[in-house]
């Protein structure tokens, strides 16, 4: 029988390796599976490259993974947060690495990845300084740039409802980047707030098939990032 | 006290801009002064918005303290669901961009040049943190790109310039700035000036532009 569920956070992510690369679900702090990021901090993992639009807020979730040093390069869009501290610190005092990558550059290039498409063409970023060291080529009179297609050792992500085939449903615009990530990891983790069993999910509303889901694990009552930072939560 | 500031408020500037998009358009509105494009529509328009984040079909903020912090726009603030809206992941999002299905976006700018070059995500300052988001997929994708803008910066130093010196986020994309003083096309590698804000003479804006202003053109 196939039942891809796990009884705890801490089993979920106990194999993620020193210098893996982690795709983390979320934009900002809608579909932040924060509980899988604690678990990965108490784990230990370190080296990491991760890859998230942004850096996190506070010193919770994704911020306080870059906080505890486990986090040699982010590749993100958007590392500038509007609550934290963290990541601005450590990258002037060069802590951290950055990749910037445009973001709908790096949506394609997460889901190219999953597709097994090596590379691609895209306008964006054409005669910006994000164009440098990226082969260009004219088609049809424009010019683009070529891009690579990224993969992951793991994915950990946040859904709404899960079964135990990995089936997902998300929650309004918590699903951002998470369907294309679940595509691009050889392991990708769900943290769900509620698991089922198969055929309780409308088979026409799965948003992620179950193919691209390696585990499941769930969190009856996740955290928001807003509220903990409200409350003046910092992990660990 | 500097200089006092003439010409039309934030307010007035977004609903200039709103009535140049036509009906049953799909727009994406920037950070800032653009959002409040949307509380500018005229009456008997219907316009779709697009946030990037995964949303068609955003509707207004919530009233303070309601809203799901996981129904949010690109800025990261909590929004609502218009009748027919529509979620969607960030690759297909970033389709409807990239794929020339969305019809007008509105953006704010740090210099925009005479021959449509926008700079609006890094002043390249040593320090900051370089951050893009979306902007360079939507200037490189969508149809139409109006800038709203200060016509200067608080200190006076004019935001339409011959050619940018921040760094770029797309060549020759813009076609229209909406600033506090004017609106401006960008046409044929010129500023071409459309519309003077009441009170404003012409004279006062070319000073406060650092480009050659083409003066209106006049209709028969």
């Amino acid at each position: 029988m196939i039942d891809k569920r796990v009884g705890s956070v801490a089993e979920a992510v106990a194999d993620i390796f020193d210098g893996a690369t982690v795709m983390i679900g979320g934009f900002g702090e809608a579909g932040s599976p924060i509980e899988l990021i604690h678990a990965l901090i108490e784990q230990g993992a370190t080296g990491l490259t991760v890859v998230n639009n942004n850096t996190g807020s506070g010193e919770v979730g994704l911020a306080a993974l870059i906080k505890a040093g486990r986090v040699a390069r982010m590749i993100c869009s958007y590392p500038r947060s509007t609550n934290s501290t963290v990541f601005p610190d450590m990258y002037r005092s060069g802590q951290i690495e950055l990749e910037l990558v445009p973001q709908g550059t790096l949506a394609e290039r997460i889901r190219a990845g999953g597709a097994g498409i090596p590379a691609f063409y895209t306008p964006t970023g054409v005669g910006t300084p994000l164009e440098e060291g990226l082969e260009k080529r004219n088609f049809d009179g424009r010019d683009y740039v070529m891009v690579r297609g990224l993969k992951a050792d793991f994915t950990l992500i946040k859904g709404q409802v899960a079964d135990s085939h990995g089936n997902i449903v998300y929650n309004k615009t918590a699903r951002n980047y998470s369907p294309v990530m679940a595509m691009a990891a050889t392991t990708t983790i769900v943290q769900a707030t509620s698991v089922v069993e198969p055929g309780k999910i409308d088979p026409e509303t799965v948003v992620t098939p179950g193919v691209f889901v390696r585990r499941v694990v769930e969190v009856p009552n996740p955290a928001q990032e807003s509220v903990l930072i409200a409350a003046g939560v910092t992990f660990p | 006290m500097s200089e006092q500031r003439q010409g039309w408020t934030r307010e007035q500037m977004a609903e200039r801009c709103a009535f140049d998009i036509p009906n049953g358009s799909y727009v994406n509105l920037g950070i800032g002064i653009p959002e409040l494009v949307a509380d500018y529509v005229p009456e008997g328009r219907e316009l779709i918005y697009h946030t990037e984040n995964g949303l068609l079909g955003m509707g207004p903020s919530p009233a303070e303290g309601e809203g799901d912090p996981e129904l949010i726009n690109a800025g990261k603030k909590k929004v609502t669901l218009n009748p027919g809206a529509a979620f969607f992941h960030h690759a297909d999002s970033f389709a409807m961009i990239r794929g020339g299905h969305i019809d007008v976006c509105v953006l704010g700018a740090l210099q925009v040049a005479q021959n449509g070059d926008l700079a609006n995500w890094s002043t390249g300052a040593p320090g900051a943190i370089p951050s893009v988001g979306g902007a360079m997929d939507l200037v490189a994708g969508v149809r139409t790109i109006y800038v709203i803008t200060q016509h200067t910066t608080k200190d006076g130093t004019p935001k339409l310039v011959e050619s940018c010196t921040f760094p770029l986020t797309g060549v020759g994309v813009v076609k229209r700035i909406y600033t506090d003083l004017a609106v401006v096309d960008a046409v044929g590698g010129h500023f071409q000036l459309v519309e003077l804000s009441p009170g404003v003479d012409f004279d006062y804006v070319r000073e406060r532009t650092a480009a050659p202003l083409l003066p209106i053109v006049q209709g028969d």
